[in-house]
């Protein structure tokens, strides 16, 4: 395995990869079920000292 | 459980106190020697304290004390130092022609000081009282935890002692040398051990964000310290060694590391902190916990690829500097949600900025983290730095991160923690929250803004031409030119640092128990801290 090998793989399946966990997320965080989950979550801190 | 503990103990002591003997240069013999001491007191302390380690009840809150206390002391120590390596570009006679004293020795001292000493426990501590509170669970390890507390306090000593001793591997903010690099490996594993565990026991089933910013503070710290120091010792009885990286590689290494060392250590444990304080001392849940998960991991994904921004033009492909620039820029996106998430969780609550100095602080914290985020991705553009790079602007930038930021956000925590985790009613004085926030802020803003002028002031000289197309300024003009603002700025330090013992002071009374009665509510005008020093 090369520097070109690992560079190709990086530029074409990496991106690919790096890109689909990232708008994965995205559509975790805003997706409208999840909401409640996360106001339930928020008040986390403000429940002990 | 515990006569193995013992044993490993033991067997640490004997084979450092053999190195202390047999060492090949005078501060590895020192320094093997601390080790061994280290050890012993540490099977001293466990025999002392085992009922308490093997099945404490509650929360673990002696080691937040613990971190309470030497984030304090660290903080004061650092910016001490940092005070006097300020005076001594002032007035270079303050280096007393003396090694130990030189500005060589002491800069890295300064910086490790506060980054690591003072940073570190803040993050240590705090994370220790979020990840309990969070999760709703006993830290995890029995005794690991204060391995872990006293583990770091002795790697900053060794740090800070080799510096002043001479020795160094020249690589910035990473300047102990490979047996300290080992040392602080091993208590960092412990340490993410520690936090694993706990979230493991946890009985929130959900894992709140702040503890997510922690991880990923913990991890990339672990990854970006192995890979950055690996070298290969002379000799195994000896302080120095050799960095396996050399040339381009060595750089892009080094600031790899040094820049996440920003975007992990200084911001990313510094925002798991205003994930919890905030919305703690603000009474309100955080202002949108959705933003927080796209604020996260935005940040994860874009902060590791910037380090290439400090080496534009040079020998580095023109590429992966272009690179650095555009992952700088896009960072403005998640460092600007961040603020704007900590800032909105004030919305209908604005007014206890008026009553509440500790929310304040944490406020304007996040005023100079937006600003120093702006600012830092500005740097990053290559025509920008083709002015600001080299010269004080870096140096004002960095500070406005780290004393308007940084430390505003974690004298915030500590304002906030140690009259819980010392059961007091209150802070023995509000007052002097009030008195130490003005002093600061009137500190960074003098220094912020010398090393502004004089920044752009040496960039510009550094670059004059005259009509020959000779350069207009020789050198030592141009630092001949920085002498009022190094003035300013010592001055701007001074400040700061009188405002850390200030607060190192309230928080000594407050630990005692003392309550300073005062006009409530702890005014914010000049007429209310009057009344509250007249009664």
């Amino acid at each position: 395995m090369t520097f070109q090998d690992v560079s190709a793989f990086a530029r074409t399946y990496g991106l690919i990869y790096l890109c689909l966990l990232f708008v994965g997320m995205l559509v975790f965080a805003l997706w409208p079920g999840n909401k409640k989950r996360f106001d339930e979550a928020s008040k986390i801190p403000l429940r002990e000292d | 459980m515990h006569i193995l503990s013992v044993l490993l103990l033991a067997l640490g002591a004997v084979a450092t106190l053999s190195l202390a003997l047999q060492a090949s240069d005078g501060v590895m013999s020192f320094h093997a020697g601390l080790m061994g001491l280290f050890f012993i007191a540490g099977i001293a302390l466990l025999h002392r304290r085992r009922r308490n380690w093997a099945g404490g009840e509650g929360y673990e809150d002696g080691i937040i004390r613990a971190g309470a206390i030497a984030s304090t002391f660290w903080g004061v120590v650092g910016f001490l130092v940092g005070l006097v390596i300020a005076l001594q570009l002032a007035f270079p006679v303050l280096n007393f022609d003396l090694p130990w004293t030189n500005f060589g020795r002491l800069r890295p001292l300064h910086t490790s000081a506060v980054v690591f000493a003072f940073g570190g426990n803040v993050l240590m501590m705090t994370s220790f009282h979020v990840v309990q509170r969070t999760c709703q669970a006993r830290l995890a390890g029995g005794w690991a935890p204060w391995f872990v507390f006293w583990g770091y306090q002795l790697f900053i000593v060794m740090a800070a002692t080799g510096y002043v001793l001479g020795v160094t591997q020249s690589k910035e903010y990473a300047e102990p040398e490979w047996y300290v690099d080992l040392w602080l490996t091993l208590v960092w594993v412990v340490y993410l051990l520690v936090f694993l565990g706990t979230l493991w026991k946890r009985r929130e089933p959900h894992i709140y964000v702040a503890n997510w910013f922690y991880l990923a503070f913990i991890v990339t710290v672990a990854m970006l310290h192995i890979i950055n120091n690996l070298a290969v010792p002379v000799s195994w009885t000896g302080t120095r060694s050799y960095v396996v990286w050399a040339g381009v590689q060595d750089a892009l290494t080094q600031w790899w590391y040094g820049h996440n060392a920003v975007g992990f250590f200084l911001t990313a444990g510094f925002l798991a902190i205003m994930y919890y304080y905030v919305p703690k001392r603000a009474e309100r849940p955080i202002y949108s916990y959705r933003l927080s998960i796209v604020h996260f991991w935005s940040l994860i994904f874009l902060y590791i690829w910037a380090g290439p921004h400090h080496l534009h033009y040079t020998a580095l492909p023109e590429w992966s500097q272009t690179l650095g620039m555009t992952f700088s820029i896009m960072l403005w996106m998640p460092s600007w949600g961040g603020m704007v998430n900590g800032l909105m969780t004030l919305s209908g609550a604005w007014d206890k900025l008026r009553t509440d100095p500790v929310l304040r602080m944490m406020v304007v914290s996040l005023a100079f983290y937006g600003m120093s985020t702006f600012e830092g991705p500005l740097m990053a553009i290559k025509e920008v730095n083709a002015l600001s790079h080299y010269t004080d602007w870096t140096i004002g930038h960095v500070h406005s991160g780290a004393l308007g930021w940084v430390a505003f956000v974690s004298f915030g925590a500590l304002y906030h923690i140690v009259p819980i985790m010392w059961g007091r009613q209150r802070l023995y004085s509000m007052v002097l929250v009030n008195v130490h926030f003005w002093i600061a802020t009137l500190g960074i803003v003098l220094y912020i803004t010398a090393m502004w002028v004089s920044g752009i002031l040496q960039g510009l000289m550094w670059r004059a031409y005259d009509h020959l197309g000779f350069l207009e300024y020789s050198f030592v003009e141009t630092v001949a030119a920085m002498h009022p603002f190094y003035v300013i700025r010592a001055l701007g330090g001074l400040l700061f640092v009188i405002g850390s013992l200030i607060m190192a002071y309230n928080l000594w009374r407050t630990m005692r128990g003392d309550l300073r009665i005062e006009a409530a509510p702890a005014g914010t005008t000049a007429s209310t801290v009057a009344v509250g020093a007249a009664s």
